[in-house]
């Protein structure tokens, strides 16, 4: 959490019982949270959490029906034509007209922000060459791959520099290759501008790659708040790993065996030859392949796993992410086009 | 919605073309202006058949009128349906044993009134000139029905029902194009996610919705010019009147609808639930706006509905200028009304489209 020696110069987004309903749901629910400047935010949280509503908020897309919140200084229901002055929004949609070029998109969304042209030409340049699309400047948005148009999206979200960026799941439907660079792409933005991010994302692994804090929201509500590692040690507790091998004579023997070491707290059987081992200590590892080896096992597979968004969400809901999204219905009426249907979009 | 609509639309066919063509019950207490340029008895005379004929049967109402000039004046400004002219001459020629020349100038704007209103005058005439033969007995008459009944109109030509309705359906297109436009771009950019990237940036909600509409009507009149051309070259429409007047009356027309446009484009979430609201006014519109039959042909209760759509103001006036060459004074209500309408709605549409946009 955000220590009392924060003073407001340091706090770049401060929302105090933050609340959203629509009829008789409640979207987000009494949220407070403070963004540090400088710093990525990770909202972590299955669909239909209110991780989405959340931003709109605070992009002053949405109204707030209780509480309130300050955005780069401003406050979103009364200055909020400041705030937008100093935000970019990366959002789950395209914004960009497929039949503009590259450059032409670039240069009609600076233009809403007053930008003096020979500013905003060099200012594509640059950002263009940032994500690697100099070439592309000039061709039409609706030839490009969806990485593509993906980056093209997040640079029109910084053509007028702004102070705080917000990503709504920015890597939500694109391949590997592609995430890994929008990745490297915010990374590279937040250290050479400092820029404060607010990102959201279902993917924990992402939230850990990327994020300096990371909040978790379910049902509107914000339930933990902490860097990655804190969350961790909250499922597994401090100095805790969780490992998996594939011993192809596993023997009911060698698991009993495993199970009485000292060091291990949990073992799962999960088939014939993979067994889930959770233990804690230094020795752990040395424990375990000892008493595996003596016994005449051979392992052919081992691999230490963290624990993941389920587990963290587990450990602190008691619900799994999985049951949240099945019983909610996934697709709200936004005023501002549809929802996306869990996991997959048309980009 | 659906199966109303299935019912209606037959309905409302029949009722229009019902309506379309004036049966001899529509002509009651229609405005006839009588220009008597003649100084004599006989015309006084011939006034005061005139009159006690109309009392029993009541198809017009009577008033007087100056001259020729006068009478199209008045016709333009749609004060009356048609108007005499007893001749300068007409009692000297009768007493010389000439015809009496009586004028009937009827309205071009609405071709079936007029032939109506042509008939019944042609009748009565020639009653009252039978009369007059009758009481002449006592000397022969060299003509037997001494009144010479010709028919003007107040510029050259005839126009036909095609003409009538030209105008109207001009004003129509323009007008949905507009409504049709507007909610259409509007959720283009709502799905695409643009909307979004324009709101999130320090622009004015207003000039949002401005850009927006300035497009539409920009595209509207496009539509309305090309229309105008095909008329005038496809079917021998001719524009007596100004065409700077034609093109202040259509975009009128559409600034007045401008605000319903943003209001209704604002509140729905999809672009098929605002076009088929925008439906749902456009088709009684269609019909009860005087685009296919003249008001004054139908039943008073639907002409008080008429009187609150824009688009009877619109046709109404581009029929004046199109058809009979009217100028500003004569059209100078219904442009009064379009503008106040427009601006009406306009200072109620704005601020809703601004929370519309916050929600």
């Amino acid at each position: 959490m955000v220590g009392c020696g924060d003073t407001m110069d340091e706090i770049a987004i401060k929302t105090v019982d933050l609340t959203k309903k629509y009829k008789d749901l409640v979207a987000v629910d009494h949220v407070s949270v403070d963004v540090k400047k400088g710093e990525i935010f990770g909202l972590l949280g299955p669909n239909g959490a209110g991780k989405t509503t959340l931003i709109r908020m605070l992009c002053t897309l949405a109204r707030p029906n209780g509480g309130s919140a300050t955005v780069a200084g401003y406050d979103i229901m009364k200055e909020d034509s400041k705030v937008r002055e100093h935000i970019g929004l990366v959002s789950e949609k395209m914004i960009m007209y497929d039949q503009l070029t590259a450059k032409e998109n670039l240069k009609l969304f600076g233009k809403f922000y007053d930008i003096p042209k020979e500013q905003l030409e060099k200012k594509i340049y640059e950002l263009l060459t940032l994500v690697k699309m100099e070439k592309w400047a000039n061709k039409q948005i609706g030839t490009f791959s969806t990485g593509m148009k993906q980056r093209i999206n997040v640079i029109r979200a910084l053509i007028n520099q702004p102070d705080i960026l917000f990503l709504d799941e920015p890597t939500l439907g694109l391949d590997p290759q592609s995430s890994s660079e929008i990745r490297e792409f915010i990374r590279k933005i937040n250290v050479e501008n400092k820029t404060t991010m607010i990102l959201t994302t279902h993917m924990m692994t992402e939230a850990d790659m990327l994020c300096n804090r990371i909040g978790i929201i379910d049902y509107g509500k914000i339930v933990a708040m902490d860097t990655s590692e804190n969350l961790k040690r909250m499922v597994s507790g401090a100095d805790t790993t969780v490992v998996e091998l594939e011993i192809p004579n596993l023997t009911n023997n060698i698991v009993l065996l495993i199970e009485s070491l000292n060091s291990v707290q949990n073992v799962t059987r999960k088939n014939d030859t993979h067994i889930n081992i959770q233990a804690k200590g230094a020795e752990a590892f040395d424990d375990i392949i000892d008493t595996v080896r003596q016994n005449d096992g051979k392992i052919s597979y081992i691999r230490s796993l963290e624990p993941t968004l389920e587990d963290v969400f587990l450990h602190i809901t008691g619900h799994e992410v999985r049951d949240q999204a099945s019983e909610k219905i996934p697709m709200m009426e936004h005023r501002h086009g549809p929802r996306p249907m869990p996991a997959k979009r048309i980009r | 919605m659906r199966v109303v609509m299935l019912i209606l639309m037959p309905l409302l066919m029949m009722v229009m073309v019902g309506f379309i063509f004036p049966s001899s019950n529509s002509i009651q207490n229609t405005p006839v202006a009588i220009a008597n340029l003649d100084n004599g008895p006989l015309s006084k005379t011939f006034i005061t058949g005139l009159e006690t004929m109309n009392n029993q049967q009541g198809y017009m109402i009577l008033s007087n009128a100056t001259d020729f000039d006068d009478i199209k004046i008045q016709i333009q400004n749609g004060k009356i349906s048609g108007g005499i002219i007893i001749s300068a001459n007409f009692t000297s020629s009768l007493q010389a044993g000439h015809w009496g020349n009586i004028s009937i100038i009827i309205d071009q704007t609405n071709p079936q009134m007029s032939l109506m209103l042509q008939s019944i005058l042609s009748a009565v005439i020639q009653q009252l000139g039978t009369q007059y033969a009758m009481w002449n007995l006592s000397e022969p008459l060299p003509r037997i029905v001494p009144y010479y009944v010709q028919v003007e109109g107040i510029v050259p030509g005839n126009p036909s029902y095609f003409e009538f309705m030209a105008p109207g359906i001009i004003a129509m297109t323009v007008m949905m194009a507009l409504m049709t436009g507007l909610p259409h771009a509007i959720s283009y950019e709502k799905d695409t996610g643009t909307l979004d990237g324009m709101l999130v940036a320090p622009l004015n909600r207003f000039s949002i919705i401005l850009g927006k509409t300035l497009a539409q009507v920009v595209r509207g009149l496009i539509q309305g010019v090309i229309i105008l051309l095909l008329a005038i070259f496809l079917f021998g429409v001719t524009i007596y009147g100004s065409i700077g007047l034609v093109f202040l009356i259509l975009f009128l027309g559409i600034f007045s609808f401008v605000g319903l446009g943003i209001l209704i484009t604002s509140f729905t979430g999809k672009e098929e639930t605002a076009t088929m609201i925008m439906m749902t006014f456009m088709f009684p519109m269609m019909f009860l706006s005087g685009v296919f039959f003249p008001i004054s042909q139908m039943p008073l209760a639907m002409q008080y509905i008429a009187k609150c759509f824009p688009l009877t103001y619109a046709a109404q006036a581009l029929r004046k200028v199109i058809i009979l060459g009217a100028g500003i004074p004569a059209i100078s209500t219904e442009l009064i009304f379009l503008a106040v309408f427009g601006v009406v709605l306009l200072i109620i549409a704005i601020p809703m489209f601004k929370k519309a946009m916050s929600r």
